[in-house]
């Protein structure tokens, strides 16, 4: 079984000190927690820092495309207290950006991209947010559901 | 008139030292790399998209083609992915357990037998390329018996494994790793102690330790420079807790300690083969699972230690026969953006080998 994080406190904890930005998201991993688009960068900086907590890896990067909203999905760990967190950031179906977490794991930068290739996500402030596996002018983002493919 | 100027070098898509179809472009400085960019996708075959219109058991045959070098291991990651959302992985027999991981570490055999061996040929070294693939040959003989292709088996199940496997299998099996001893031996002369070899890779490339976190590492190249992190110890899965073995961990973070930590894997990969041959019970090898398999609403991300890192699975239910998102997890997909700052500054002999260093497979880059 995964060791989880208590949530509660550390909502209270993310809560107290960027203002209301996180909330627990219940699923049935029970170990996600949702966080505000324009926060995230100062929460995950929080989450890798913060003594409690030490969430220094990031494990995943993924993306879902739900038929209400687009769903960013972190998975992240702790190599000191090994546990694990999720986090999700909901993002609406018209405008679907958020801030890039590059500046805090480096690791983001191609995963960040991969999102971007096959998802249409865009990720602001990120370096280099150029399309990685598929040809620069492929036109449209394959894992979303409207696009159709031929196989 | 005498002038310097910089070099663009394109290396790739097709040449023998990128380990498959991959292009970095150089920026020279005479033999000294100024900046390397990487380009990827040339092997994209967009499975994350397929597997969305195939069942949860027609995708296992396409995971044998992420990691080519570790089929099995793929097999068992996306398996375990499936049981976990289904909420069966307390329900798996034994016999299938112990078999799962008898292959996943013959598997780890094969894919470290590969990456020595090619580094052997990296550093110019073609007489420790041939001593290595012979090892893995037979490695690549036994799997063939398990699942009758070499390297795209198919034959972990959700539930458990296709079929037992008979008494002729262990035996052969035990042969093997009997012979595995004298044969690292072997390797450990002709490379690991071999003068040219140590000043080749000795002190090249070194990644920090905050680097290697900052960057994502994980699976042996983390463990390389210092972080004692494996999963098969720290958060176990199916009978890797009752297994005795060490995770080697080396220091320096160079290219000698990359070589050197899977050479040590592959020593403990013979010892837990061995201890699981001995204790493997007797039982069925399938847990009794529907027909139809149709998890319930829901997710679940579940990765296990590869032989190149942690390979994870990111699956999303909607109830249906269909994953609704399959998110593949890829380790080295991640390490090698890394390529470009470890390179930097050496020589351009010496990039080939940071390339081969992170143990790159196309397959599992571009999905």
């Amino acid at each position: 079984m995964d060791k989880i994080v208590d949530r509660q406190a550390l909502v209270g904890e993310l809560n107290q000190k960027f203002g209301e930005c996180a909330e627990i998201f219940e699923d049935n991993t029970n170990q996600s927690i949702k966080v505000k688009p324009d926060k995230i960068v100062e929460v995950m900086k929080e989450l890798r820092d913060n003594p409690n907590y030490e969430l220094n890896l990031i494990m995943n990067l993924s993306s879902v495309d739900y038929p209400e909203n687009f769903t960013v999905v972190y998975h992240l760990n702790s190599l000191t207290y090994r546990h694990k967190l999720t986090v999700k950031v909901e993002l609406d179906k018209a405008t679907p950006q958020l801030p890039s977490i590059v500046s805090v794991w480096k690791a983001a930068d191609c995963m960040e991209r991969e999102v971007y290739d096959l998802m249409g996500i865009t990720f602001t402030g990120h370096p280099n947010l150029k399309r990685i596996l598929l040809a620069d002018d492929f036109v449209g983002h394959p894992l979303r559901k409207d696009f159709k493919h031929n196989a | 008139m005498l002038k310097t100027q910089e070099l663009t070098l394109n290396m790739g898509p097709v040449h023998p030292s990128t380990h498959g179809v991959y292009r970095c472009v150089l920026n020279l400085d005479g033999e000294y790399i100024q900046n390397a960019v990487n380009h990827i996708g040339y092997l994209h075959r967009g499975l994350e998209k397929l597997a969305e219109s195939r069942t949860y058991t027609q995708f296992i045959p396409y995971t044998d083609r992420l990691d080519y070098c570790s089929g099995l291991s793929n097999e068992l990651a996306y398996v375990m992915a499936v049981e976990k959302l289904m909420g069966i992985e307390e329900e798996i027999p034994e016999r299938a357990q112990y078999l799962r991981v008898i292959l996943a570490e013959l598997q780890r055999l094969g894919s470290h037998g590969i990456f020595l061996g090619s580094f052997a040929l990296d550093v110019a070294g073609a007489t420790g390329y041939f001593y290595i693939f012979r090892e893995r040959d037979r490695v690549l003989e036994l799997i063939t018996r398990v699942g009758g292709n070499r390297l795209t088996p198919n034959f972990m199940r959700i539930g458990g494994v296709r079929n037992d496997l008979g008494e002729d299998f262990f035996t052969e099996l035990k042969d093997l790793m009997d012979s595995f001893e004298p044969a690292f031996e072997e390797y450990n002369g002709l490379l690991t102690g071999n003068e040219i070899f140590q000043s080749r890779t000795k002190g090249i490339s070194v990644v920090s330790k905050e680097m290697a976190m900052d960057y994502g590492f994980n699976g042996p190249n983390l463990r390389s420079v210092g972080v004692d992190y494996d999963l098969r110890r720290d958060e176990p899965y199916l009978v890797y807790d009752r297994m005795q073995f060490d995770v080697p961990v080396t220091h320096n973070g160079d290219l000698f300690d990359r070589f050197v930590i899977r050479l040590k894997e592959m020593e403990q990969s013979v010892r837990i083969i061995k201890q699981a041959m001995k204790e493997i019970p007797e039982g069925p090898v399938m847990a009794k699972v529907p027909k139809v398999i149709k998890p319930p609403v829901g997710e679940a991300f579940h990765r296990i230690e590869n032989a190149k890192g942690h390979l994870g699975f990111h699956l999303v239910s909607d109830g249906s026969t269909k994953p609704y998102r399959n998110k593949i997890y890829a380790p080295t997909f991640v390490m090698l953006s890394a390529f470009p700052e470890m390179a930097k500054g050496t020589h351009i002999m010496d990039a080939v080998l940071i390339l081969a260093s992170i143990d790159i497979v196309l397959g599992e880059v571009d999905r």
